[in-house]
């Protein structure tokens, strides 16, 4: 299967939001494709009549009533905020505009 | 970033495109609608969807705050309140659907990613039909599936004054729907008068509030351009933020007279989310879209797949009620309305309530005056009022009865319905404390005509040197001397008698 | 009470259910017992993150006074006790505490304190169990060494320079060492089976849906399991009789009904070995997959002659697309995860950094970056490739397509009337810290043998057959979907069978070492293993 380039490996750190450090990267070009190269066995099944497992179980429309449950203290939901404002979490500075 | 580059040097947005431009250009426009649902709860856990005017991050769970460990579990009202729209516009829906994640990064959005639908929606190829100044219009629904809401972000200037941004997530996981026109809007009308029909749906079925002010309605629309004749479409530029129909209208007249106007100088769009200020009567920039979004679509892991079997789907559709086009095709065919009398009394749940109950408290009733009645009346009074008013529909289809058979004039008819809307009093007995019977017989009449005959001689001369219109000028006289009570005709056939006008 | 002494914490947990109701023995005195083990050899395992001794404590009071009324009240009281109550437990760091911390062996999680109970803690705690504490693990369950935690490795008890698999290593250490008789861990690809073959102990991955994930730490939620670990099968099987069963909160969790057979085990040996009489075993010849130790291919053969030897027939079977497993599950399990930690952003817990003049984008990447370890991170970046634009069919569709087919040939095999397949754990006995920490895909192949069983969604329990190179050998029996009972009847009678092997009575070699307080801490040994 095709390899990953090292832009590749970029792409996909950042579509992952992780940080990574110029080691991170050539450590992870050489292991993903090694890894990659597993996958490749794949390839050998013919899969085209199969259909695909997303769950091993059989279950279907487990559905709940439209009932009003208790909600969290606001004191948990704020609890764990690295930063607040009030009742308000603060998030990091938006710059870049509206929501994709 | 800055809303004065964009737009800039282009016409202000008038509703009607610059004369020429639309033989050059068609406008080729898609809209998205997002709508809470109108449920209890939200769509993947208990806590209340009555969080308007509560204080932020009181109606939060594990769930909808994204914690470790949290698991969603579905909301069957929601999906049956998609599988009902589905069924309201005619869509299809599959025997199996599911859900998926989508994946992106945005502080409002907890989990890192919004379960919603991908390939099988709930709802599909559908269709709605309205009307327009220029007659009825179909648009074809591509889709309408069910996802979460996100989170509410709110900006303001910290205490350093730099902008600090905060998250609210009363609304994260509220139960929300998407639906999804073809492109086949050609006009800003048209764009407007979809979503005014289908907030009327919506609000119909009771699938939601659909109040576009509080952001329980919200309208996208994907406005491209192509030249006449050609098929490809053209740089697509979304445009949000339009918080009423009238700025749906206006942002959408306002982007093809942009694009036009860019397209005309031989310069390119790019593909951009532009927002709508009502202020500025202008679109301006959000953000460009470099590329194409990498949502990394796949099947939600945490929920059992959803299968509508055919009993599930016909209960939902038998329990549907009467629909806005069906309610005026009946009033148009049935009862004799006019398209107008039918449409407005549709749009407006109050009236048409009125209206049905009206006819029904009295099967005598012709539809077409009472039709009157509620439009003419009713409407003109509550919507003057500040709050909100109450008539009795058995009073009103007395009070019209009375009317039309002569015992009270249209205009003590207003007053009674004044003084009824006023104080909850019968008709039956404001016409008795008010005596406003009115007066028919030539006896009584007489001794009234005679004296305004006696105190306006110029007006009688000009009757008799064969001006009629003079006669209503002292019409009018009797019936101010009688405080209307007078019966119209009676007054006329006295004058002619008296000053022998033909 | 003297190092030398063992105290109570040799017992079983069901030969302490028995003294506490006797009176012989108070709740408190258990978990005292328990808190001293557990506190002074932590040193040289590792094996606990944290012991909440004030509340451990405090449960056990509670506990004992519930025993005094049952005893007041009389014999029909004592019986309709929870079989847990007042035994002690530890929980892998990845379920929800109310109060506690949450860790999953991450520093992104650091500091994070869970506001709700998971379901299994308010099992547990309904149960009248005592948790003694949050056990280490391989960061977000991802590693079969737990060399992988971001809060330093774990010790085998076999041998303080060798790992205790993973991901559930703490779990298993803390059993295997005699802390507490029940431990509870996770289990995705193997998770708390190899650890319980590789420290000597039972462990048990019960069928997809069969316990609540709801406020489990997730990995890959359409694979994670969590299970009972445990010294013997008794009490594994009561462990998971009391966490198992419908919860509306968890969408997966089925309303299949759990049988009280498994809190009715044998206690006999004799009784229990009689059972595998005319009972039929496959034995999938794919799971001897090249690079097994021959030490462990020998204990697993020998357990199957005994099972033979006892009346039950085995006979080869083939489940031809094993050897697909390990991409399968490398593919699927990294995506799921790509999700499930995206939601570990530094908005709303846990680590987060928020550089100076920098945008959201900008802090998110440098939280994510800095939050996860090495291993989590190649495991999102898997993921994350797997689903992106234009290698979505290549590889996570496909990985679902042979997904069907890895569990078609578990169906095929039962549907030919198996009770029970039997094959090893783990290809190799527990290893040496860093042996295989520089080649992923070697680390990757120690859950062989397991994960195809999560692939499939199915119950596999490992039990120990044996020693190698005086480490343990464990044994994996498989069955079909529900079928824990008979599954744990199996493997009990296979205790039976084996109640007198010279190797049942031998104990982990590192516990004499552990107690001693200048034994270097596993992350001393692994740096001295370095040079």
């Amino acid at each position: 299967m095709a390899g990953l380039t090292r832009a590749d490996v970029e792409h996909v750190a950042y579509l992952a939001r992780l940080g990574l450090t110029e080691a991170e990267l050539d450590r992870l070009e050489g292991q993903l494709n090694h890894i990659l190269d597993q996958y490749a066995k794949l390839a050998e099944l013919d899969t085209s009549a199969i259909p695909p497992t997303a769950q091993t179980i059989e279950l279907e429309n487990i559905l709940r009533d439209d009932v009003v449950t208790p909600s969290l203290a606001v004191a948990d939901v704020l609890g764990n905020a690295p930063a607040r404002s009030g009742d308000f979490v603060v998030v990091p500075p938006i710059l870049g505009g509206d929501a994709s | 970033m800055s809303p004065a580059i964009a737009g800039a040097a282009t016409p202000a947005a008038g509703t009607n495109p610059a004369a020429g431009l639309l033989d050059r250009w068609e406008p080729v426009i898609g809209i998205e609608v997002h709508c809470q649902l109108r449920t209890a709860s939200k769509m993947f856990c208990g806590c209340s969807t009555a969080y308007d005017g509560a204080p932020p991050n009181s109606h939060v769970c594990p769930v909808c705050l994204g914690l470790p460990g949290a698991l969603p579990v579905i909301n069957r009202r929601a999906v049956e309140l998609v599988l009902a729209t589905g069924a309201a516009i005619g869509a299809t829906t599959p025997d199996a659907t599911r859900w998926d994640r989508k994946n992106y990064f945005y502080p409002d959005l907890p989990k890192g990613y919004q379960i919603s639908q991908y390939d099988l929606p709930l709802a599909a190829a559908g269709s709605l039909t309205f009307e327009t100044s220029a007659g009825p219009f179909t648009v074809r629904i591509t889709r309408a599936h069910l996802e979460e809401d996100t989170a509410k972000l709110v900006h303001q200037p910290g205490p350093d004054g730099r902008p600090l941004s905060l998250v609210d997530f009363n609304r994260s996981g509220a139960p929300l729907m998407e639906i999804v026109t073809e492109p086949d809007i050609r006009t800003a009308e048209q764009g407007r008068r979809y979503a005014e029909e289908l907030q009327l749906l919506l609000r119909t079925i009771g699938a939601s509030d659909a109040d576009m002010e509080r952001g329980q309605m919200r309208v996208e629309a994907n406005v491209s351009l192509r030249r006449r004749g050609t098929e490809a479409f053209g740089t697509r530029i979304e445009v949000k933020n339009m918080n009423s129909f009238r700025s749906v209208e206006r942002a959408i007249a306002f982007e093809i007279e942009r694009q036009a106007a860019i397209l005309d100088e031989g310069k390119t769009l790019v593909m951009e989310t532009r927002g709508w200020s009502d202020d500025r009567a202008e679109t301006y920039r959000m953000r460009v879209k470099e590329t194409s979004d990498d949502y990394r679509y796949f099947p939600e892991p945490d929920l059992p797949p959803l299968r509508v079997d055919p009993s599930w789907l016909a209960a939902i559709r038998s329990s549907l009620p009467e629909l806005p086009a069906a309610r005026r095709t009946r009033y148009q065919e049935r009862l004799g309305l006019s398209a107008y009398d039918a449409g407005v009394l549709t749009a407006d749940a109050d009236a048409a309530n009125l209206f049905e109950a009206t006819l029904a408290a009295d099967a005598s009733l012709d539809p077409k005056p009472v039709a009157n009645w509620v439009i003419g009346d009713y409407l003109r009074l509550r919507n003057a009022a500040t709050g909100r008013i109450a008539v009795n529909h058995a009073e009103l289809a007395d009070l019209i009865k009375r009317v039309n058979a002569g015992e009270l004039s249209r205009a003590s008819g207003r007053e009674v319905l004044g003084a009824h809307i006023a104080g909850g009093e019968s008709v039956a007995s404001i016409v008795a404390t008010r005596g406003l019977r009115q007066i028919s017989d030539a006896g009584a009449l007489g001794a009234i005509v005679d004296e305004v005959i006696a105190a306006n001689p110029s007006a009688v001369a000009d009757v008799r040197a064969g001006k009629p219109q003079a006669i209503g000028f002292l019409v009018g006289q009797v019936m101010k001397a009688t405080r209307g009570q007078a019966n119209a005709g009676a007054v006329q056939a006295a004058l002619r008698e008296r000053l022998g006008g033909s | 009470m003297s190092a030398a002494s063992t105290g109570t914490t040799r017992l079983f947990g069901h030969e302490m259910a028995e003294r506490l109701r006797s009176g012989e023995v108070s709740c408190r005195g258990l978990v005292t017992d328990a808190l001293e083990f557990a506190e002074r050899q932590n040193h040289a395992l590792n094996a606990w993150l944290v012991i909440d001794r004030e509340r451990a404590l405090a449960d056990a009071d509670v506990a004992d006074r519930r025993l005094a009324e049952a005893r007041r009240a009389g014999a029909w009281a004592i019986e309709s006790l929870h079989p847990l109550l007042g035994l002690p437990v530890g929980l892998k760091d990845l379920v929800s505490v109310r109060g506690g911390q949450c860790t999953a062996g991450s520093r992104i999680l650091e500091g994070y304190r869970a506001p709700y109970d998971a379901h299994i803690t308010e099992r547990l705690r309904g149960a009248g169990a005592v948790i003694l504490g949050k056990t280490n693990m391989d960061e977000f369950a991802m590693g079969s060494s737990t060399e992988h935690s971001a809060y330093g490795p774990t010790s085998n008890p076999w041998d303080l320079d060798r790992v205790p698999g993973g991901s559930s290593g703490g779990s298993a250490a803390a059993v295997a060492a005699y802390h507490v008789p029940f431990g509870i861990g996770t289990d995705t690809g193997g998770s708390i089976r190899q650890p319980g073959a590789l420290t000597g102990i039972v462990g048990l991955k019960p069928t997809y849906g069969r316990v609540s994930r709801y406020g489990i730490v997730a990995f890959a939620s359409s694979l994670d399991q969590i299970g009972p670990l445990a010294r013997d099968v008794r009490d594994a099987a009561a462990l998971l009789h009391a966490v198992a069963g419908r919860d509306e909160r968890d969408s997966t969790s089925a309303p299949i009904p759990v049988p009280d057979d498994l809190i009715r085990l044998p206690a006999s040996d004799d009784e229990a070995g009689t059972w595998l009489e005319g009972k039929r075993f496959g034995l999938p010849k794919e799971y001897f997959v090249a690079g097994m130790e021959p030490g462990v291919e020998a204990a697993v053969r020998a357990a199957v002659g005994a099972i033979e030897a006892a009346g039950a027939t085995v006979d080869e079977v083939s489940l031809p697309h094993t050897d697909y497993g390990l991409a399968t599950y490398y593919i699927v399990a990294p995506a799921e995860a790509s999700a499930n930690l995206a939601r570990y952003d530094g908005v709303r817990y846990g680590h987060s950094v928020r550089l100076e003049g920098g945008d959201f984008i900008a802090d998110y990447l440098a939280t994510r970056g800095g939050g996860f370890g090495a291993e989590v991170k190649r495991r999102i970046m898997l993921g994350t490739y797997a689903l992106s634009a234009g290698y979505y069919d290549a590889f996570y569709l496909k990985a679902q397509k042979v997904r069907t087919l890895i569990k078609r040939d578990f169906d095929l095999v039962f549907e030919r009337g198996f009770d029970a397949l039997v094959a090893p754990t783990s290809p190799s006995v527990a290893f040496r810290f860093g042996a295989r920490m520089a080649d992923p895909v070697a680390m990757y192949l120690s859950d062989a043998c397991t994960l195809p069983v999560n692939i499939a969604g199915l119950p596999g329990v490992s039990i120990p057959c044996g020693l190698s190179e005086g480490l343990p050998v464990g044994l994996q029996l498989i069955g079909p979907a529900w079928s824990e009972a008979p599954l744990l009847r199996a493997a009990r009678a296979y205790e039976g069978i084996t109640a007198d092997a010279p190797w049942r009575g031998v104990e982990p070699a590192g516990l004499a070492a552990a107690d001693i307080p200048a034994t270097p801490t596993p992350a001393e040994r692994v740096a001295a293993g370095a040079h």
